[in-house]
């Protein structure tokens, strides 16, 4: 027995090595965290128990709860004035994942090439692989501040491709992009018939400027398929709770496939979502304005370190550059001689090289500890 | 908004320093500390204090909640009321409220009897003072926001993407 090719193809993870590394080690301070570490409201903690108690511990519908896709399409129109129906444009999935997933294998095509703007979240790159497409890397630069622009995808040959993914707010750089900035993707994908995959899961953390949708921009709508959820907005990571916002036709074959691999999102969890969607906006806002506070410390503290690293204004990371020129040594030696530890910025593709990610989704003392333990490592 | 901004952080936490605060807030040091003045000034800042959990001490002091009913005349105002129970140092917090009575009222002495006798003494006889009920405070959860236990610890993986 032998795993098929297209497994084979997909590279080992960057992350996992250092993830070995760190658990082998005592007491260490992370900043290589990649989920809030908040907990979930207690509201929808307490929904979700309410709902076992109840028995509710059926399927729900294959795009989940009714009442749940109301209330999401009411809150993506309140929040981002996008308008999706909740009958046939709507998928509840396990995490944003599982819809990121759901939608390569929903469109692309055996050969079909697929634009990844990056550095970005690891699961891209293998999702395009597991659909039998082709990746075109596009790495974003530091001197744009890492945002995707017509020239990096014109000059990666983005152009020929048929699709195109995108994180704004970024992990790992904690880039944010503007309407303005935005609407140059747009350009660039209406000109050269580009399908647009949009992960928008940390839209509630944009700290400088509100969030835009590439999907609201003129004649986006119908190329765009955009991705969000509970996880970082709400801290539910661990509910895996997402969903895709898509046209009905593309909504449909996605739905299909989500019928037949997951039958429907985790019921429990559908039930702490809309609890979160009605009663928790409160909570979005305390953790927002914290890991704000957070972003300016660590941005003060590197700026006083003499970190080169510029200003990230979205998500809950920071991405400096490094140091020294081997980032995956730095930051080996960080951990083994500190204790801190962080992420280069290779292990999430071309772009990454010589930065290093470093979450600020950690308790102030900690943050402040690991930031002086990284202050007297480099002097 | 930085009179609010400098509140919050110092209502998260009124130990941090005020460079600490400076770079959360992305502000100056100095108009940190020229923020904090004016708030303390304007006596918007009473004061800063720790959040003590009692039970973790040697001496656990004992605590009552006491309900007080008042009748008011022409001459006497709650206010009256209020700053004569206020002056005592073992009353440790004092509201006017709505509902059946008219002041809550927090007392901490050293011992049962001490709280007793402070009630007996000071307070019942007090002639605008109809009726005093206490209830003496068996255990505390939680305090001005802050939630008492052991917490729980960051079972996060180490590393995740």
């Amino acid at each position: 027995m032998k795993p098929a090719d297209r497994v084979q193809r997909v590279p080992p993870s960057g992350i996992r090595r250092f993830f070995e590394l760190a658990e082998e080690m005592d007491d260490i301070i992370s900043l290589g965290v990649g989920e809030p570490d908040f907990a979930a409201p207690w509201a929808a903690r307490d929904a979700a128990i309410t709902s076992l108690e109840q028995g509710k511990t059926s399927y729900t519908a294959n795009r989940g709860r009714r009442d749940l896709r109301e209330a999401i399409a009411t809150d993506v129109k309140k929040r981002y004035d996008l308008s999706y129906d909740p009958d046939d444009e709507i998928v509840v999935t396990a995490g944003a994942s599982e819809g990121i997933d759901l939608a390569f294998r929903a469109l692309v095509n055996p050969g079909d090439t697929v634009a990844v703007a990056q550095p970005c979240y690891v699961s891209y790159v293998p999702g395009v692989i597991f659909a039998d497409g082709d990746v075109c890397s596009v790495p974003t630069r530091k001197e744009d501040e890492f945002k995707l622009t017509p020239e990096v995808l014109a000059e990666h040959g983005a152009d020929d491709a048929e699709m195109l993914v995108m994180c704004y707010p970024n992990n790992p750089t904690g880039a944010t992009m503007t309407e303005d900035e935005l609407q140059a993707v747009a350009d660039f994908a209406i000109e050269h018939d580009l399908t647009v995959l949009s992960d928008e899961i940390y839209s509630e953390l944009s700290y400088e400027h509100d969030h835009t949708s590439i999907a609201t921009l003129p004649g986006m709508r119908e190329r765009t398929v955009v991705f969000n959820g509970f996880s970082k907005a709400y801290a539910m990571t661990g509910l895996r709770l997402g969903y895709v916002l898509a046209p009905a036709e593309v909504s449909a074959a996605i739905n299909r496939i989500h019928q037949y691999t997951m039958l429907s999102a985790p019921t429990t969890a559908q039930f702490a979502a809309l609890e979160a969607l009605e009663s928790c906006d409160g909570e979005v806002v305390e953790m927002r304005e914290e890991y704000n506070r957070r972003r300016n410390l660590v941005l003060s503290r590197f700026e006083e370190m003499g970190i080169d690293c510029f200003r990230a204004k979205g998500a809950f990371y920071a991405f400096p550059e490094c140091p020294w020129d081997d980032a995956e040594a730095f930051a080996e030696a960080l951990l083994e001689e500190t204790g801190v530890a962080v992420v280069p910025g290779d292990a999430f593709g071309e772009g990454g090289e010589g930065h290093l990610r470093v979450s600020y989704a950690t308790g102030f003392d900690e943050l402040e500890t690991a930031l002086d333990r990284i202050e007297s490592f480099i002097e | 908004m930085s009179r609010e901004d400098v509140l919050a952080v110092l209502s998260d936490n009124a130990r941090y320093s005020t460079e600490d605060i400076a770079r959360q807030l992305d502000m100056e040091p100095e108009a940190v500390e020229s923020t904090i003045e004016e708030l303390e000034e304007a006596g918007v800042i009473k004061g800063y204090k720790a959040v003590i959990d009692r039970s973790k001490l040697d001496e656990e002091p004992v605590r009552a909640a006491v309900e007080l009913n008042v009748t008011l005349d022409r001459e006497t105002s709650y206010d009256d009321i209020s700053s004569r129970l206020a002056q005592f140092p073992m009353v440790e917090s004092l509201h006017l409220v709505s509902g059946d009575f008219d002041f809550m009222m927090q007392v901490e002495g050293d011992s049962m009897r001490e709280v007793s006798q402070f009630i007996s003494n000071k307070v019942a006889p007090v002639p605008e003072i109809t009726q005093t009920v206490t209830h003496y405070v068996m255990d505390a959860y939680k305090e001005q926001g802050i939630t008492f236990g052991d917490g729980h610890d960051d079972d996060r993986l180490s590393i995740s993407p």
